[in-house]
């Protein structure tokens, strides 16, 4: 039997960096054939207005994620120890610029 | 600005040929609105559109300060006929499919590229600088179009017989880009403009070297079309106009 061609083009996260020095932050998705055309297509989408410094696209299957089901033992046990978060600590006056 | 009136009168006829090509094509390309083969791309011919339009403005805004009739932007936009529009027939064919779009887009894009490159050096500091502006935008113009000629080219036997169709059909539509008369020829003389020969035969290299990477046949050069330079159109301009023109026709002095 002939295999169907997948018309569905592959999907790209796109991340944008807005100044030097600044993380990358992720600002969406986008398809494409290929890695050229889902930077243009990432420009397109997410960069026309400017004030975009640097992009990236990475293919979405490629990322690896949690799932919600796992949330509990990834990230609970850091919740229920207070003293882990910087929160917990009192920042005396008299110390500024933190 | 102080031209004498013969420099003035060619000046004025130039302007409106680059800036009718933009008018036009960004009028063409806006009727992929909502129907681009995929959202991206919609958004991607949509931006494009607008660029050209903007770059349309510009050039007519100088135009008619140049022509100094207190004629605005908008009315050599919007009140002038066919025969007063000096765009080349190339951007007042219909759309087409994706193909015929995209061929088009990539010859005149290659174009403007290399004319805006010179343009950028011109005598004139006003047009140098409305070029220069004009040449980052239609550089990405240019790098969209070439990335998906070597995509419909080196895709599908469908999608690259759509492309040579649509170069087939387009070609003898190119030579009128680089029409040298004495328009184009008192500018040059002035270095107000660059020569047409140059920029045509540069022109020419570039696109057999993208026709090479996307396996498309270069089409035997004969005819080719002209007249739109001197207000003789294809029967597409009259419909393009009508629809462009009748809002503010019918309602002078419109705002929203």
């Amino acid at each position: 039997m002939e295999t169907p061609i997948n018309t569905e083009w592959q999907l790209w996260e796109v991340f944008a960096q807005e100044k030097t020095g600044e993380p990358h932050f992720h600002c969406g998705s986008v398809h494409a054939p290929d890695k050229e055309i889902a930077l243009q297509n990432a420009r397109d989408v997410y960069a026309r207005r400017g004030s975009v410094l640097n992009l990236w696209v990475v293919p979405a299957k490629e990322i690896t994620a949690t799932s919600p089901s796992e949330s509990g033992e990834f990230f609970e046990p850091a919740n229920d120890k207070i003293y882990r978060h910087p929160q917990f600590y009192h920042i005396p006056k008299a110390v500024r610029d933190i | 600005m102080r031209l004498d009136t013969e420099i003035r009168d060619a000046l004025f006829s130039f302007l409106l040929r680059i800036a009718d090509d933009r008018l036009i094509l960004g009028h063409r390309l806006s009727e992929w609105c909502g129907h681009g083969p995929i959202l991206e791309e919609d958004i991607a011919l949509t931006n494009i559109s607008l660029d050209l339009l903007g770059q349309a403005e510009a050039y007519l805004k100088f135009a008619a300060e140049v022509e100094g009739k207190s004629r605005t932007e908008d009315d050599l936009a919007y009140f002038r006929e066919v025969i007063d529009f000096k765009n080349c027939k190339l951007v007042e064919l219909p759309k087409g499919d994706f193909a015929f779009t995209i061929a088009r887009q990539f010859f005149f894009s290659q174009y403007c590229v290399l004319l805006c490159e010179k343009l950028q050096q011109s005598s004139l500091e006003q047009l140098a600088g409305i070029s220069a502006k004009a040449l980052k935008e239609t550089t990405y113009h240019l790098r969209h179009s070439y990335q998906w000629m070597l995509r419909l080219g080196g895709g599908t036997e469908e999608s690259r017989q759509r492309l040579q169709n649509a170069v087939d059909e387009l070609w003898n539509y190119t030579g009128e880009m680089f029409l040298t008369d004495t328009i184009e020829q008192q500018l040059s003389a002035q270095n107000i403009i660059p020569s047409f020969v140059e920029i045509s035969a540069l022109w020419k290299e570039n696109v057999a070297r993208c026709f090479r990477e996307s396996s498309i046949t270069i089409p035997q050069t004969g005819f080719m079309h002209s007249g739109g330079r001197i207000g003789k159109h294809t029967e597409h301009l009259g419909h393009i106009l009508s629809e462009m023109q009748i809002l503010t026709r019918s309602f002078p002095k419109a705002k929203w």
